[in-house]
Order: C-alpha cells, then structure tokens, then sequence
C-alpha cells in the first residue's frame, strides 16, 4: 500500500484487511492519486484514476439529468472479478474510491467496509487548507511527486 | 413473487425468538428480502453472513465434505442461523439465545425450498 496523504493510511490498511480486496485507488474528482494499492505501474494507476474520475462524472451527470439525484457508487461484477467505485465527500473535497475485489470478497463486504472507511477518514480529515491557484508546471511536479511516493521512484 | 417471499420469511420471524429473516445474494452479500429486521444492520449481516458461509463452503470442500446445508453460530447475545437456498440465494435468521432451532431450521428450509 502507498498513501499520498499519511492519515489516510490506518483506515485504509484496516479497510484492506477487512474487505479482502484485492485492489484500492483512492483519488480526488479530478483523478489525482492519494492512495493505492494493488497496482505495480504508474501507468495502471494513471490510467484508472482518469477512467474513474470521468465514470463517476458521467454517472453524477446522468443522475442529474434523470433526477434521480448525485449517483453515491456503483458496481460491475465480471466473472472472476467485481468493480466497485464511489464518490464520497471529505473537508478537502470530494474523493474518488475505486476497489477491485475476487471471490474472498463479495460486493456487500466492500460495500460495508468502504462506508466504514468513509466514516473514519471524515474523522480524521485534517482541516480544510485555503485552496491555492492550480499552474499547470505545479500539477505536473505534483503529479510527478506523486507517482514517485506511490511507486518509490 | 415478491410477496411469497416475504411470507416465506414472515413464517421465520413468528416463530418466538427469531429477530428477523432475510434472502441474501450469496456470491454479492446483499439483502434480497427481509422483515422484521428493526434494529439489526440487515446490510452488514447480509455482507458477513454470506462471507462466513463462502469460507464454511471452501473449507468443507477442501475437506472432502459436500457444502453445508445449515450453518448456526450462536453467541452470549443471540444466534444466526444460514441456509443456503436455490441458486445464489441464501435464507438468514437473527435469533435471541432462547429460541426453538430446530423449528426455526424447518422454516428456514421451507422458504429456500418455497423460492426454488
């Protein structure tokens, strides 16, 4: 497991523990990375957190058009596989979980054990910090700083 | 069909003792149908419930044995009570410590028998 964010780490680790999954990609709306677990290559990981952030904003897209309100998760279960992915909000905005998980897990343990994670990490979230002016060399550097602390490289 | 289930269920919960009943989705660990579940976290019994039961099923095949076809944990507070049913179904019951296992196991294998 690697974490951007430190105090995300115990929570996450229990949640691991607990859930049996397999994978874990914790991200913010935008798609950048904050926690992960389960992936060996930054691409991986680049490529799920864009393809997650823009499933959950077409699926809060949908709901608001259908009226059937802010969509909170959903799920996709292949045959050896399911694919779990919510949106959930904290003080620093709203985050982005992804998790995979095989026949040792089921959908209504990661469902229970990712409302669990929730809770705690609304807990322990630090503090809202004043947003700061987002440059396009700054995104990049963190961008780079990020997989560099997810990958060790 | 979805009121025989509930009935199915509601047979389970009159017998004295018995907190609540519900059809959970095995493999997924969800709540199908339930009643009378008033104060029990239907989801987290139904996601644990069906995970026990998967674990239970992967050790007694790796022994050699066939599947369970009736699983009871009791504890100081209470018992619960699995019955695997047709397909991916599985029937659940909460019950107090004192209650009659045997007749709530014969409900339990009607209503998996009742959604076959």
């Amino acid at each position: 497991m690697r974490v951007i964010e430190p105090w995300v780490a115990e929570p996450l680790q229990r949640f691991l523990t607990e859930s049996a999954a397999r994978v874990v990609l914790l991200t913010t709306s935008s798609g950048q990375v904050v926690a992960q677990h389960g992936f060996t290559r930054a691409l991986d990981v680049m490529s799920a957190s864009a393809l997650g952030a823009a499933i959950m904003a077409s699926t809060e897209e949908l709901g608001r058009l259908t009226a059937s309100g802010a969509s909170r998760s959903l799920s996709h279960q292949g045959p050896s596989r399911g694919l779990f992915l919510a949106g959930f909000d904290l003080p620093q905005g709203r985050w982005i979980g992804l998790v995979v998980y095989d026949h040792d897990s089921s959908l209504g343990l990661v469902r229970l054990f990712f409302d669990r994670l929730v809770e705690e990490l609304r807990v322990l979230a630090p503090v809202e910090q004043p947003a700061r002016e987002v440059l396009a060399a700054d995104f990049e550097n963190e961008l780079n700083a990020s997989l560099r602390s997810l990958f060790g490289r | 069909m979805k009121m025989d289930i509930v009935a199915s269920l509601e047979a389970i919960t009159r017998v004295r003792g018995v907190r609540g009943a519900m059809f959970v989705s095995a493999e997924e660990g969800l709540v199908v149908a339930e009643s009378s579940m008033e104060g029990i976290d239907g989801a987290a019994v139904a996601a644990l419930t069906a995970g026990v039961l998967a674990r239970l099923t992967r050790a007694t095949e790796a022994a050699g044995r066939t599947a369970p076809v009736f699983v009871h944990l009791r504890a100081d507070g209470g018992g619960l009570m699995a019955v695997p049913a047709q397909g991916d179904l599985m029937v659940v019951a909460v019950t107090d410590p004192e209650v009659n296992v045997g007749l709530v196991r014969l409900e339990m294998r009607r209503a998996a028998e009742h959604v076959a």
